[in-house]
């Protein structure tokens, strides 16, 4: 049995879990609805995984395949393919994708059973995983906009899932109008693209792009528009500002789209483009930094939240930047690797954070939590685990990737990326644990009406939690480093990528060493927050005192949404009322009012004729006749 | 003396005649019945059926008939369908309508037919003379049909705003042709225009420019560029919804159809002149059509606007001027007319009796009380923004492409920002029909089989187009071969 030339219908699973739980869904009992989306995106990753298995054994000349399904557009010399590329990262991306979402679309299921709109959400999670399975699948730019247009459509409207909360549908709206942004990078990127190579498929794209000499402008300013559209998509610095506000959203929609798939997109896409990003060391120079600056940045707005999703969203965004900063470097292949681990690490913290504040009625601030660890013992297990992973503990996942991208920030990089990443690896295993603390450990601070009803989440939520956990500690096995033969995920993944010209290796002890250093960062972060958050409670609030303005600047992350709003929001809201009361509206509003009654009509009409309107209108086309004909004689 | 009648086959003009001698046998059956004739709209709309078959035999022709005045070939029989199409779409909308106001009458019927005609003899005329003749005969159908709410007061003043500002873009047109003939050396046949200003141009060329602007001038205001659009927002607000709809697709698609064969055929030589004279105009109407539209609340203000927008995204097609821009033109223009009517169809649905709601607000909750009808909405709104894979991404696409292939990097850098900020205010109505609880019980609904009929079926149609646009792909690029581009 063949089953690569089906796929596919890896990405029309959900489509169908899509129409029917969008038509039908209000009409069918819960358990169906659940049950239907769930099996959907099983079906999914099922194929998925035969696709992937049936790849392996496939002789290294017919790799990678494609898959073209029927020509969408074609005109002479302008041809694109309905397509799917299987190759190795398309694979893992798929793999991961469809495994993930099935976890979560399990979870959800049990966490979502009281919301009224349990058919919609089902409908928007499905169409959702459908186009990110496109995004990634794609054989060319164009659907892989496709792709990257749905899943921002489907993140605004779950991140507005709740529009009765104002917060939820404002925070929806920005996070539109930010991607809005990035988007337009990403759609100017491929028509360069478009522009220069006349085509848009990647394999032929890529391999004329070799043709290029290292460091071409076109090429540049290619790679340079496309990571402006991962900058938005992957909330990077300066369009990271929408993902902590998109923490409106329901938790399974925070742990499936804004942590484990839809954001990794951008570090997908420059990894699937590294043949480009390989030609112009500007534009990796640049992933790197913003990559890096973003990983600390963030990281360090994490260490002042109080709001448990919100703590987790920014340690998203710094884990992006680590992505970004592996890309930068050249090592797409552990940008990748981090992007899976990550995946699996990051949807267990938000959906542990979903199951807690499901034993705690609702609540997210960690100030009111505290010493739940016997009260809800899988979620405390498993949130421990991801945590020790994204600390970067060995032998969890998050080690192996996360070491990696140091080890090649400094040998491909420079001591200060490797530096600064380090820094930020330690402030993360700092507000990772302190986070732990504040929830699992210490005095509870739960008020006394919700303390009772504090309770262990039902199965549905908890398989998938061990399954994850599960994930977050033998994922990174995969690619064990040093012991030579054992990585794995690099063998398989490199043919897709393309090599850095220089590649660079360190003696084993210098690696040994560099595990050990980044081994010794993320304890002392662990120290510190256990001294801060368990021994002396009382050293933080000591902190804010005596340094005021630096706790006041990081607590409100740096005021940058209210720079962004001086600078850019209200100039432009301004600007389009300008534009529209005085160039267009002072001549039309108020003309249509017709509200003088039928009697009065033909004399309303005369005044008017005689008056107003309808010259100004014409003196409009005067004025445009003097123009067009001033400029073509003049 | 020996006279030579010319020959010449009446199949040529097939679908006129059978339009326009139907708009007349309706106005006499109406005339000759004491009763109001109740099958008026459908046979109206066979007629439009017939009319259709007609053109698809002139499909695959090649020439001009009628001595040189009539187009017969490929690119006018599209143009035929397309229009026929939002003929055909528009009387589905129409009659419940006007019944709401007690106005289902013939003349409503004969007059879009009149209309159509008018529009088939625009696009096929192949003599300047025959193209305003073909102007003429719509416009004044469509004056009519604008003002056809007799007794309500936006309907009338719609009507006779877009008389008056149609009249004095009409006269600014003749004066364009006028002067055109004089500089040409006395021919107004569009084949023959190149060859004689070619010669021409070196002692008339302010004439011919002149001439030129003006008629850029004439068929801007039909089109809706800017600054020729401010007629657009009144008199699509005043004017009944059903025609609304019609004047926003055919008379557009009319419209820049006539006007792509004019600027190919006509003057090629002073593509230097046009082309950036256009790039101006779509770049503004592109963006004052957007930005503006932001702030309206009144539905079919706002479509009015974006109306004007998507007038522009033609021009950009228009500045390209290669194969594929003629192309994506093409399907831009049967992508507008399924996505356009489509959105007006909801509106007439939402709207309810006699356009008591058509503020914005009015779709809060939709998606809750009418899921298929705020689902179809949602797709006409996607499509509208060009999201994929809906045909108005794949328009977008084509033209915009084309525009790079023609080396116009930067309009299409902000034709693309236009199209971004324009889905904002497509997508405020999807979030406004499924995130916002209802602010009011309007009412139920009245979904009458036709209008349901077309939404759905343009809504289908909005999608399928989109992901299978090879089809009239291949028909569009076989039928633009005409042009020398």
């Amino acid at each position: 049995m063949h089953f690569i030339p089906y796929v596919w219908l890896i990405p029309v699973f959900p489509l169908i879990g899509f129409v029917i739980n969008g038509l039908l869904g209000k009409s069918l009992s819960k358990g169906k609805v659940g049950t239907i989306g769930t099996v959907a995106v099983g079906l999914s990753f099922a194929l998925t995984v035969a696709v992937f298995l049936e790849y392996l054994r496939l002789p290294a000349a017919a790799k990678p395949v494609e898959v073209v399904v029927y020509n969408w557009l074609a005109s002479g010399s302008f041809s694109v393919n309905v397509a799917f590329l299987v190759d190795p990262l398309s694979l893992v991306m798929l793999l991961v994708v469809s495994g993930v979402s099935t976890l979560i679309h399990l979870y959800s299921t049990g966490y979502m059973h009281d919301d009224p709109g349990f058919p919609r959400f089902f409908a928007y999670l499905n169409l959702f995983v459908c186009f990110m399975l496109i995004l990634v699948g794609a054989n060319n730019f164009l659907m892989m906009f496709v792709g990257w247009e749905g899943v921002g459509l489907c993140s605004y409207l779950l991140i507005g899932y709740w529009y009765e909360k104002k917060s939820a549908s404002d925070a929806g709206k920005k996070a539109f109008v930010v991607n809005r942004v990035g988007d337009y990078g990403f759609l100017l990127g491929m028509f360069v693209i478009f522009w220069t190579f006349g085509t848009l498929n990647f394999r032929e794209v890529f391999s004329l792009a070799a043709q290029y000499p290292v460091g071409s402008g076109i090429i540049t300013a290619a790679t340079l528009l496309l990571f402006v559209g991962a900058t938005g998509k992957s909330a990077q610095i300066p369009l990271y500002t929408w993902l902590p506000d998109a923490m409106e959203g329901p938790t399974p929609v925070s742990a499936l789209i804004h942590a484990a798939t839809m954001v990794t997109a951008g570090v997908y896409m420059v990894a699937r483009c590294s043949a480009l990003y390989v030609l112009a060391p500007t534009s990796l120079a640049v992933v790197a930094v913003i990559g890096c600056a973003t990983a600390i940045f963030a990281a360090s707005m994490g260490t002042c939240q109080f709001d448990i999703k919100r703590i987790l969203a920014y340690s998203t965004v710094s884990q992006l930047g680590y992505m970004f900063l592996a890309c930068g470097v050249g090592a797409f292949v552990s940008g990748i690797f981090h992007l899976m681990t990550h995946a699996f690490f990051k949807a267990l913290l938000f959906l542990g954070a979903g199951s807690i504040s499901h034993a705690l009625a609702g609540e997210l601030d960690i100030r009111l939590m505290g010493n739940l660890r016997h009260k809800i013992p899988i979620t405390y297990k498993t949130f421990l685990i991801a945590t020790l992973a994204i600390a970067g503990i060995f032998p969890f996942a998050g080690f192996f990737s996360k070491d990696e991208i140091l080890m090649y920030a400094l040998i491909n990089g420079n001591v200060w990326l490797w530096l600064t990443a380090t820094v930020a690896a330690c402030i993360t295993a700092f507000y990772m644990f302190r986070a732990v603390y504040m929830v699992f450990f210490g005095e509870s601070r739960v008020p006394h009406h919700v303390e009772h009803h504090i309770h262990e989440s039902p199965p549905s939520m908890t398989i998938p939690l061990m399954a994850l956990a599960f994930l977050s500690v033998v994922g990174g096995w995969i690619n064990f480093p040093i012991i030579p033969g054992a990585q794995k995920f690099h063998d398989f993944l490199s043919p897709a990528i393309a090599p850095l010209g220089h590649e660079a290796h360190l003696a084993i002890s210098a690696e040994l060493g560099l595990m050990a250093f980044s081994m010794a960062v993320a304890a002392v972060g662990i120290y510190i927050a256990y001294k801060f958050y368990l021994v002396s409670p009382e050293i933080p609030g000591w902190l804010a005192e005596k340094f005021p303005v630096i706790y006041d600047v990081v607590y409100h992350k740096y005021y940058v949404d209210e720079i962004y709003d001086y600078l850019i929001v209200e100039p432009i809201k301004v600007g389009s009322t300008l534009l529209w009361t005085e160039v267009d509206d002072k001549v039309v509003d108020g003309t249509v009012n017709g509200s003088a009654g039928v009697v009065a009509w033909l004399s309303e009409h005369l005044r008017r004729l005689e008056t107003g309107f309808v010259q100004n209108y014409a003196m409009a086309i005067v004025l445009g006749v003097t123009l067009v004909v001033g400029y073509l004689l003049g | 003396m020996s006279l030579t009648i010319p020959t010449f086959s009446l199949a040529s003009i097939g679908p006129w005649l059978t339009l326009s001698v139907a708009a007349i046998a309706i106005l006499v059956w109406d005339a000759l019945s004491k009763e109001r004739p109740a099958a008026v709209p459908a046979v109206s709309l066979a007629a439009l059926v017939i009319a259709a078959v007609q053109s698809l035999t002139l499909l695959g022709k090649k020439g001009t008939d009628f001595a040189g005045m009539v187009y017969v070939d490929g690119f006018t029989a599209l143009a035929y369908l397309i229009l026929i199409l939002g003929a055909a779409l528009t009387i589905f909308l129409s009659w419940r309508y006007l019944e709401e106001y007690g106005k289902n009458l013939s003349e409503y019927y004969a007059l879009l037919l009149f209309a159509t005609t008018g529009m088939m003899i625009m696009v096929a005329g192949a003599h300047l003379i025959m193209i305003f003749l073909g102007l003429e005969v719509m416009s004044i159908a469509v004056y009519v049909l604008a003002g056809f709410l007799r007794e309500d007061l936006k309907s009338n003043e719609a009507a006779m705003k877009y008389l008056v500002l149609g009249a004095f873009s009409s006269a600014i047109l003749l004066f364009g042709m006028a002067l055109i003939y004089g500089a040409a050396g006395g021919t107004l046949y569009l084949n023959e225009l190149a060859k004689k200003l070619a010669v021409t141009k070196a002692v008339t060329q302010p004439l011919i420019l002149l001439g030129l602007g003006l008629i850029v001038v004439g068929f801007g205001f039909k089109v809706a560029a800017v600054p020729f659009h401010m007629w657009t927002p009144d008199v699509y607000e005043g004017a009944p919804t059903s025609v609304t709809a019609y004047m926003a697709v055919a008379v557009k698609a009319a419209a820049v159809a006539t006007f792509l064969r004019v600027l190919y055929v006509s003057f090629p030589g002073f593509a230097a002149d046009w082309t950036w004279l256009l790039w101006g105009l779509a770049v503004a109407t592109m963006t004052l059509g957007n930005v503006v539209a932001i702030a309206q609340t009144n539905i079919k203000r706002m479509l009015a606007y974006s109306s004007i927008a998507h007038a522009g995204y033609l021009l950009v097609g228009l500045v390209a001027a290669n194969q594929l821009a003629a192309v994506g033109i093409l399907y831009y223009l049967l992508a507008y007319t399924l996505m356009n009517i489509g959105a007006f169809a909801a509106i007439l649905l939402v709207s309810r009796q006699q356009d008591r709601y058509l503020n914005i607000y009015d779709y809060c909750g939709l998606g809750r009380q009418h899921p298929g009808l705020a689902a179809a909405m949602s797709v006409f709104m996607f499509a509208l923004a060009g999201m994929p894979p809906t045909a108005g991404f794949v328009g977008k696409l084509y033209i915009f492409a084309a525009a790079v292939q023609a080396g116009y990097i930067w309009l299409v850098i902000l034709a693309v920002m236009n199209s971004l900020v324009s889905v904002y205010y497509y997508l405020r109505i999807t979030v406004l029909m499924y995130m916002r609880p209802a602010e009011a019980d309007l009412g139920p609904v009245s979904f009458t089989p036709a209008v349901t009929a077309t939404l759905a079926a343009t809504a289908l149609a909005v999608v399928l187009v989109g992901i299978f646009p090879g089809w009239f792909y291949d028909l569009a690029a076989a039928s633009v071969k005409i042009f020398s581009l």
